[in-house]
């Protein structure tokens, strides 16, 4: 690995390494603010990276170099990271905007995806139908982490798997999205799930 | 690095619709994006657009996604396959394609995701 000598604020390559040959991808999901940001920058092994799509209103992607200017467009961030699993396999971790409107990005990350973990915030659990929606439409199999922020009373786990409508095979954790360790036990948990059904599904 | 391997499954990776390149969805987010080194610099690539330039100074220095890319030279990600998908055809460049798991889970895969995943956090 190495680095590129001339950026310019922005955060500088790290290559990935010489004998990786598989990346896999994993989509962060939730409502505005729940901390998709926060999960991925705790667990990315690099410093968070964003890319930006412009789309139009229509929700399509614009990849015209001039762009299309004014009213009619809008710009959409991702922001991800990165973790090497081991010296053949790559994971990137998406944080993903869940507005129902970004169609067209929507289907792009959801392509290859492995799954996705869907934050959540019990403070306002109406916020995630949108997303569960977005993952449901595409496919994707998923778990949901309930991010625990700072002074949040106690809850039910049962009632909000309830309010979620969640399967009775779909984990729910609680997790800190600031800590490395709690973020990466929700993603195990997320992994260990679709092994289980893949399992299942093609014993 | 190894000689550039030609993947089966790709998909020629744009169509020209009214003169103009648009990509489609043959480079996902997470393709791996390496530059060819026997391509001689200089003089091919001094017809290139200036982004393209940047494109190949950027991946000279070793394997990044589509992602990464887009991300490091502030192009929206969809710009960045079309350009990503004009350097594939110059051969400049080799992608290769992600794992897609998608259309039938990989067990041995998702355990290694698992393995990795355990011993990292
Ligand atoms: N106390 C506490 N604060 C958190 C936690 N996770 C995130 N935050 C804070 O909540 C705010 C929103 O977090 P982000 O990670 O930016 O959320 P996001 O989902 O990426 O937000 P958008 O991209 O704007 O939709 C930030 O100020 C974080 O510092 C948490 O687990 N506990
Ligand atoms: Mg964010």
């Amino acid at each position: 690995m190495g680095s590129a000598p001339w950026s310019d604020g922005r955060p500088r390559a790290v290559y990935l390494g010489d004998a990786v040959e598989r990346a896999v991808k994993i989509l962060i999901v939730g409502h505005f603010a729940v901390g998709k940001t926060t999960l991925v920058g705790a667990l990315s092994e690099i410093p968070p990276l964003r890319t930006e799509e412009i789309m139009t209103q229509a929700g399509a992607l614009v990849d015209d170099l001039a762009g299309v200017t004014g009213k009619d467009t809008t710009t959409v961030a991702m922001d991800f990271g990165r973790l090497t699993l081991n010296p053949r396999l790559v994971l990137y971790l998406f944080g993903a905007p869940g507005q129902q409107r970004f169609q067209r990005l929507w289907r792009d990350m959801a392509y290859g995806a492995l799954g996705a973990l869907v934050l959540a915030d019990v403070r306002r659990l109406d916020a995630s139908f949108p997303v569960m929606d977005m993952v449901e439409e595409y496919g994707l199999p998923y778990a949901v982490a309930v991010n625990q922020f700072d002074g949040v009373p106690a809850f039910d786990t049962g009632a909000v798997r309830g309010a979620l409508d969640l399967l009775e095979e779909t984990p729910l954790v609680v997790c800190d999205a600031r800590d490395r360790a709690s973020a990466g036990a929700a993603l195990i948990t997320l992994v260990q799930y679709l092994h289980a059904r893949a399992t299942k599904e093609h014993p | 690095m190894r000689p550039p391997r030609r993947d089966s499954g790709l998909v020629r990776p744009y169509v020209v619709t009214g003169g103009r390149a648009h990509s489609r969805i043959s480079f996902d987010l997470v393709s791996l994006v390496i530059t060819v080194d026997d391509k001689p610099s200089g003089g091919p690539e001094a017809g290139l657009s200036p982004e393209k330039r940047s494109l190949l100074a950027l991946c000279r220095g070793g394997a990044l996604s589509v992602a990464e890319i887009a991300a490091h030279l502030a192009l929206p990600v969809a710009v960045t396959k079309v350009l990503i998908g004009d350097l594939t055809d110059s051969g400049h460049i080799v992608t290769r394609a992600p794992a897609s798991p998608a259309t039938r889970p990989d067990i041995q895969l998702l355990q290694e995701v698992l393995d990795g995943l355990r011993a990292l956090v």
